[in-house]
């Protein structure tokens, strides 16, 4: 089986107004089609500026190691060009984007994937269709699409909008960045309901989140736990309940060992 | 203050080419004209003569230089009836084959063949100033000049001084024009830099509505120079529709006073949208004349390269429980500047006026720049007014985001800042205008983006 993502001793710094801040000091992981691999841990660990830096975000300064994605250095690329590669960010907090339709926005970047691949542009008829199917996936009522990006949306709507774009786009790999913050138990089961039924073997979802609650609806191949800026800990599904019952006790127990 | 304003001017051979020509002009009409109209086109020449071209230290213009303009020798408009435009080179700036009565003006002057008017009966007259006089005289001399006031407006003076030439559109009342007028003006500067006057005038009489194009092109490779006036008069209950959209090219200057009149419940809206010439001023006049009058004052200038547009815009508001509400945007790119100056009104008898105002831009380059100025003057106590004005750069998440889905940087680009004007452009309910429009700003946003 062919290795879709590499990471490979990652380290990375952001900008501050106190200077520069080191926030990922060393990752590693693969990730192969088919897996689900789930990131977790406490706050601060790092595990946004890691979805940041997959996917390109300006800002981050990557110091050391590299991303092999799909055989490419994926830290090459633009952001658009890691789109198009089929890299998709849930974002944990989506964008509103006034003036712009949900419809116009989704046909535009479906339309540049398949002009990058050389495709003609899909016609009205088949968008239409696409996006009516892959809406019922996540319960988003069709008239939502009319409306401008994520404008008027609850929280809820917001995240769901993400699974749905997520199906429109059909990346490889995803990367759900706290998807389940701010939801009920129905939304998150509606969240989870989506992403089961886009999973395939051909495609890869990283997981990031705070919470085990989600992985009992999506549930991981492999669980990591970060923190301060590396994976700490790596195993199956059964370390997330682990965390549930322990909460993150042992990595205090990591910092005396560190310190002694 | 006349006098202060004589020390300001300065005289260029523009000025002094523009007496000679008036006199020129004015043996040229002989007998044509009736007695009110040369006297006050001869007054209004000796209000240009002691005011001159506007210069910068009038605080009305002191972001807008028109020096560059009086370089060119520019050739009168009058002196140019033949033109080489024809059907075939209209057919680019047109939006509607059928449904529209056109009127177009070629250096100012209404030319009859490529013109189409299907709207005209006994209670519509659309046409020129020229060819209302059989039938509209009264109505012409009732409104004429009537309110775009030249005595302290030097360039309002000299359009009148040369005037009248340009659109007659008259709506007896209650009646509802559906098909838009498009007023179409090219400046054909093909053999000559030309200077052209446009005037309209424009009457709306009670319970009446109308949808108006006014367009602005220009053709050829030398210089032209537009300094137009438009009057509208708003009856009571009248709705009116109006566009002003500016596409010369960028060997254009364009000056222009649009000035409104409303009556009691009178409903006016504009919409001025500027991305072609290369300085441009626009000055957007209402007077609220009666009671629980509305106007909506809407705006988008789109400038590259060394473009330079000022607007300039009054509601003033005269009576009570009156309505406006101006929303003005700008994209500009490169070098360019833009100007806002947004005044609004209330003098001590509109109590109850709601007046809101807001100008927001996006600057795309360090070097382009945006003046902005709202002025309100309230003179009113029991008024609701608010302005605000923005200014900044695109939205660095957004446009992570719209990239993070596979869109490129230009198309990010190009994507959010048509949301952006979008409020401006849905302004325009002539929905063939507007499509065309759409098209013209995916164009101008593609060389802007380059």
């Amino acid at each position: 089986m062919k290795t879709m993502l590499t990471i490979k001793n990652l380290k990375a710094k952001i900008e501050t107004s106190e200077g520069d801040k080191q926030i990922l000091k060393g990752i590693n992981l693969t990730v192969n089609p088919g897996e689900t691999h789930a990131i977790m841990g406490p706050n601060g660990s790092g595990k946004s500026t890691l979805a940041s830096v997959l996917t390109g975000r300006e800002g981050y300064d990557v110091t050391e190691g590299e991303v092999i994605y799909d055989g490419k250095d994926l830290l090459e690329l633009d952001p658009e060009e890691r789109a198009r590669e089929g890299i998709f960010l849930a974002f944990q907090y989506p964008i509103e984007i006034p003036g712009v339709s949900n419809v116009n926005f989704l046909k535009t970047a479906i339309n540049e994937i398949r002009k990058s691949k050389g495709q003609e542009p899909m016609s009205s008829v088949e968008f239409l269709k696409m996006m009516k199917e892959k809406a019922k996936l996540v319960n988003i009522d069709p008239e939502m699409l009319s409306r401008y990006v994520n404008v008027g949306f609850s929280g809820g709507e917001k995240k769901r909008n993400e699974i749905f774009q997520l199906a429109m786009l059909e990346p490889k790999l995803s990367i759900l960045d706290e998807t389940d913050s701010g939801l009920d138990i129905d939304a998150l089961k509606i969240v989870a309901g989506g992403v089961n039924k886009l999973k395939s073997k051909n495609n890869a979802f990283i997981v990031i989140t705070h919470y085990q609650r989600l992985l009992n609806y999506i549930v991981p191949d492999f669980v990591h736990v970060m923190y301060d800026g590396k994976i700490v800990r790596s195993g199956g599904k059964e370390l997330a309940l682990e965390l549930e019952e322990n909460g993150y006790d042992f990595i205090n127990e990591l910092k005396v060992n560190a310190e002694v | 203050m006349e006098n202060k304003l004589k020390e300001n001017t300065v005289e260029t051979n523009l000025t002094k080419k523009l007496i000679n020509e008036f006199q020129a002009y004015q043996s040229k009409l002989n007998g044509d004209a009736s007695g009110s109209l040369n006297h006050l086109r001869t007054d209004a020449m000796s209000v240009f003569e002691k005011l001159g071209f506007p210069v910068k230290k009038m605080e009305e213009w002191k972001y807008t230089n028109l020096s560059p303009v009086m370089n060119h020798d520019f050739e009168f408009s009058s002196d140019l009836s033949v033109s080489g435009i024809t059907r075939a080179d209209i057919n680019k700036y047109i939006f509607s084959d059928g449904n529209v009565n056109r009127l177009v003006f070629i250096n100012g002057i209404y030319s009859r063949e490529l013109s189409s008017v299907i709207s005209n009966n006994e209670k519509i007259f659309i046409g020129s100033i020229s060819d209302s006089m059989k039938n509209y005289k009264e109505i012409f001399e009732k409104h004429y000049s009537k309110y775009a006031d030249y005595k302290n407006r030097s360039l309002a003076a000299l359009n009148t001084a040369f005037s009248p030439e340009g659109a007659f559109i008259y709506l007896k009342k209650n009646t509802e024009l559906d098909t838009p007028v498009h007023i179409l003006n090219i400046s054909d500067s093909k053999i000559k830099s030309v200077f052209s006057q446009p005037r309209n005038l424009i009457v709306i009489e009670e319970g009446s509505k109308i949808y108006i194009a006014e367009d602005y092109y220009s053709a050829g490779d030398n210089f032209c120079f537009t300094n137009m006036v438009t009057e509208i008069f708003c009856g009571k209950n009248s709705h009116t529709e109006h566009y002003k959209i500016q596409n010369e090219d960028e060997r254009s200057f364009h000056v222009g006073m649009t000035q409104i009149h409303q009556e009691q419940d009178s409903h006016y809206s504009n919409t001025t949208i500027s991305w072609g010439g290369s300085i441009i001023r626009n000055d957007l006049n209402s007077v609220f004349d009666g009671t629980n009058t509305e106007s909506h004052f809407f705006g988008l200038y789109l400038l590259s390269g060394k473009q330079h547009v000022d607007n300039h815009t009054l509601a003033d508001h005269k009576m009570p429980n009156c309505y406006s509400n101006e929303l003005y945007k700008g994209i500009i790119g490169d070098n360019a500047t833009g100007v806002f100056n947004g005044k609004i009104m209330v003098r001590e008898d509109a109590q109850k006026t709601n007046a809101y105002q807001s100008n927001g831009n996006i600057l795309l380059s360090d070097d382009a720049t945006i003046y902005s100025k709202p002025q309100l003057e309230i003179f009113a106590d029991d008024v609701k007014c608010s302005h605000g004005a923005t200014s900044g750069q695109l939205n660095q998440d957004e446009m992570f985001y719209i990239k993070s889905r596979g869109i490129g940087d230009k198309d990010a680009k190009s994507l959010l800042l048509k949301a952006f004007a979008s409020d401006v452009i849905d302004s325009i309910k002539i929905d063939e205008f507007k499509n065309i429009i759409e098209e013209k700003m995916d164009l101008k946003l593609k060389n802007l983006l380059k």
